[in-house]
């Protein structure tokens, strides 16, 4: 598998001025002053981690200053650096399922955030680990959304449940769980229609299809993933806070790290909700997720140490 | 966090007035409060500090200092600064005299552009146009079936031949108005990133054989901090004409609205505002203004009222909440009212001051007023009409007849009295006129 650093440096050089590097090359070989605090929160802005959470890292920060004087403005960064990779906790560690099951997932999120496309990415990297998985197409809302999971099952060479358009949704999710179970499958992937998280009607919809799941597996669902588009701003926090109340979510997945969105407000969510951020999602194909790594993940936002990138 | 902007400055303006007269420092420490309401709506954080330095010039510049609600004041001019920032007139879409007109949508992935499609062909279609859809995202599974299937249901066509590239696509599009008498032609096209430059390119290549009309950026309202990036990389790809913001229905404050609007330039033309092919809408520069301020969205809520509630029954309403005989009757039919506006989140969001409320949404949700309904319904109407006679028994009958608790009844009646209380002060004063319209219920 591609290094993860080495995808999210691509998404970086293709900017011609990717945040970080700018960060750095400011910062190089200069002395540590105050007004370089500004710059610091700016980054933390630009990343999209907001104002409760930049404020906590920054006086992290500010504390280790001030025990450790340090002289010049890289080390500082270095520090902002460690106090950020702390924050995040272990790395992830890569996809697999343990032994037994089956294991049911749900995928959840708001309107076209991945949620379809990382289930299919799912699939996929099982069944090259040898997995059999079922995928549920319990999105009966949103046109032609069982077709395109559909075409993720074929591509991952997986069966995937289905009804009408239409159909109940949880009605979708008992088949899926069914089916898996009768087939011996290790695993049911349930994806579900994007929502907003204030509509109350459709929290209660997905709250239901939880139930389902729970009544005819015990322990299920054993996975509830919370997929966020990297490009979300602060409304990522509520959409955390409601789904997590709803459903408890189990962990974030957070898509499109390929463009110049950093993602910062999962840091947030992490930070606020103790949510852990589980994978990335860094393109399109099926080999486009990967394992979540607070290290590589602090690089992508405040740039490589060598400076310039690519 | 969410504590509303006006809320705020008006705590940070009593503090300072206890001091006596407000200085300049004063009022650049008020913009505090309002530079972190603008991140929290994800304003880009350049756009936030280029505002902040206009709108300290015309606060300070003007009578603000004096006026005995400095608040109001600083609110007004962020607010018409913001507004003005967000464009002053209602855009619409334009047609060419020389049809058909070429609509391209575009943008990032699952942002909203193939449902936005099929909105926007329905609304031209309500308009007396002919609109016909050319399904070009050939890239992501089952796109084309999507928007097939919209198209099948708003009753447009969609043109697709498998096998053909984006380019030959839009051909076909122009070709197919022709022979279907179609006067406006609107192009799906794939998702992609503003730094997949292979992508980009082939939308240029769709341009450069079919040319565009309208060129719109189709943009997630809750896009935070990268809204600009995106938008500057489209525009500097495409003739973009405007923006589409989409999933305004959600609870995002929407900054990138303006930040886009203020580093690019572009008109926000449409939004999106739920996901059936009607909520679409011209976009009203100071409702938006007013809603990343986390002003509410006053003017909205008054014209849904005005759509949903029957008129007599609210002028009845009205003229019975100002007065002294205000009683759980009448606040019953207020309910009855305000769940004719739709689900009462959907309701809190428009209205002003919603910072308290909206810590509490997760517990004033409609389950809440089921509740609310509950207990007034398992009350004589002796007892509503006449709510000092509900003692403690009373209470505990209450209670159990409507399946909740003493307490909950007990905070009921509170917030009642508190609420006519309220009413009683709010006559008079100013800003009543159009809020006494609007019936809304006490929240927990
Ligand atoms: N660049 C990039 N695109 C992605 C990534 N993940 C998903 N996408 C694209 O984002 C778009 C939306 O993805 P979907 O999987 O359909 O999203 P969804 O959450 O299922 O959407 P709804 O079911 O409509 O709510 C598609 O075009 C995907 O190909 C990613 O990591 N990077
Ligand atoms: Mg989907």
């Amino acid at each position: 598998m591609a290094n993860i650093w080495e995808r999210l440096k691509k998404g970086m050089t293709r900017t011609r001025s990717g945040l970080g590097d700018r960060l750095r090359s400011l910062f190089r070989g200069r002395a540590w002053q105050e007004e370089l605090w500004d710059e610091l929160e700016e980054i933390l802005y630009e990343a999209d981690l907001g104002s409760s959470t930049i404020e906590y890292l920054l006086s992290a920060l500010h504390r280790r200053v001030q025990q450790e004087h340090p002289a010049t403005a890289d080390q500082v960064l270095e520090l902002l650096f460690q106090v950020m990779v702390a924050e995040l906790g272990e790395q992830s560690p890569s996809l697999s399922l343990p032994a037994g099951g089956p294991w049911v997932w749900l995928m959840v999120g708001v309107n076209g955030t991945g949620k379809t496309t990382t289930a299919g990415k799912f699939a996929y990297l099982l069944r090259q680990q040898g997995k059999t998985v079922v995928l549920g197409a319990a999105d009966t809302f949103r046109a032609a959304a069982t077709e395109q999971l559909e075409e993720w099952g074929r591509r991952a060479g997986v069966e995937v449940v289905h009804q009408a358009a239409g159909a109940d949704p949880a009605a979708v999710a008992y088949d899926t769980v069914r089916s898996t179970r009768s087939r011996g499958a290790d695993l049911a992937i349930i994806d579900t229609a994007g929502r907003l998280q204030n509509k109350v009607n459709l929290m209660q919809e997905l709250q239901k299809i939880r139930r389902v799941v729970e009544r005819e597996c015990v322990g299920a669902p054993h996975e509830v993933w919370l997929v966020i588009d990297a490009t979300t701003g602060q409304n990522g926090l509520t959409q955390a806070r409601v789904f997590l109340e709803s459903v408890a979510v189990t962990g974030i997945i957070l898509t499109k790290l390929d463009g110049t969105a950093k993602g910062g407000i999962a840091v947030t969510i992490h930070h606020e909700l103790g949510l852990p951020i589980r994978f990335i999602g860094v393109g399109e194909k099926a080999e486009d997720l990967l394992p979540f790594d607070p290290h590589d993940y602090v690089r992508a936002i405040l740039g490589d140490e060598t400076g310039a990138i690519g | 966090m969410f504590e509303s902007l006006t809320e705020k400055l008006q705590s940070t303006f009593k503090r300072l007035r206890n001091k006596g007269r407000l200085t300049e420092a004063d009022v650049k420490a008020a913009l505090r409060d309002v530079r972190l309401a603008l991140l929290e709506a994800d304003v880009n954080f350049k756009v936030v500090k280029d505002f902040l330095a206009t709108v300290e010039r015309d606060a300070v510049g003007q009578d603000v200092l004096q006026s005995l609600t400095p608040d109001q004041g600083v609110i007004r001019v962020v607010r018409n600064r913001l507004t003005e920032l967000m464009g002053t007139s209602v855009e619409r879409i334009k047609m060419a005299s020389n049809p058909p007109t070429v609509i391209y949508l575009v943008g990032l992935q699952g942002s909203g552009k193939t449902t936005t499609a099929a909105k926007l062909a329905l609304m031209l279609h309500h308009q007396g146009r002919h609109p016909l859809l050319v399904a070009a995202d050939i890239y992501r599974p089952a796109a084309v079936d999507q928007l097939q299937a919209l198209g099948a249901q708003i009753g447009v066509p969609v043109v697709h031949e498998a096998g053909l590239g984006a380019v030959d696509l839009a051909q076909l599009g122009i070709q197919k108005s022709r022979q279907l008498a179609r006067d406006v032609v609107i192009v799906d096209t794939a998702g992609r990133l503003h730094v997949d430059s292979g992508l980009m390119d082939e939308l240029r290549q769709m341009q450069a054989k079919v040319p565009a009309h309208e060129t719109l950026l189709v943009v997630d309202a809750m896009t935070g901090q990268d809204a600009v990036r995106v938008a500057n990389a489209f525009k500097e790809t495409l003739p973009l004409t405007g923006v589409v913001l989409t999933k305004l229905d959600g609870d995002t404050r929407g900054g990138a609205a303006l930040s886009i609007r203020a580093v690019t330039e572009l008109p926000i033309k449409l939004v999106a505002t739920g996901e059936k092919v009607d909520a679409l809408e011209l976009f009203q520069p100071e409702r938006m203004a007013s809603r990343i301020l986390g002003m509410g969205d006053v003017v909205s809520l008054i014209e849904k009222a005005e759509r949903a509630l029957d008129k007599d029954d609210t002028e009845r309403l009205a003229g019975r909440m100002s007065s002294n005989t205000f009683n759980l009757e009448d606040f019953q039919s207020m309910l009855h009212q305000v769940k004719k506006l739709g689900p009462l989140s959907k309701v809190m969001e428009m209205l002003p001051g919603m910072g308290q409320m909206n810590k509490l949404k997760s517990q004033v949700d409609d389950s809440s007023l089921v509740r609310v309904e509950a207990i007034l319904n398992s009350m004589t109407v002796k007892e509503r009409r006449r709510p000092d006679i509900i003692d403690g028994s009373r209470r505990r009958r209450i209670a159990s007849g409507s399946g909740t608790s003493v307490q909950e009844v007990n905070r009921l009646l509170k917030q009642f009295q508190e609420m006519r209380k309220m009413m009683h002060q709010l006559k008079g004063s100013g800003g009543r006129k159009k809020m006494g319209k609007l019936p809304f219920p006490p929240m927990r």
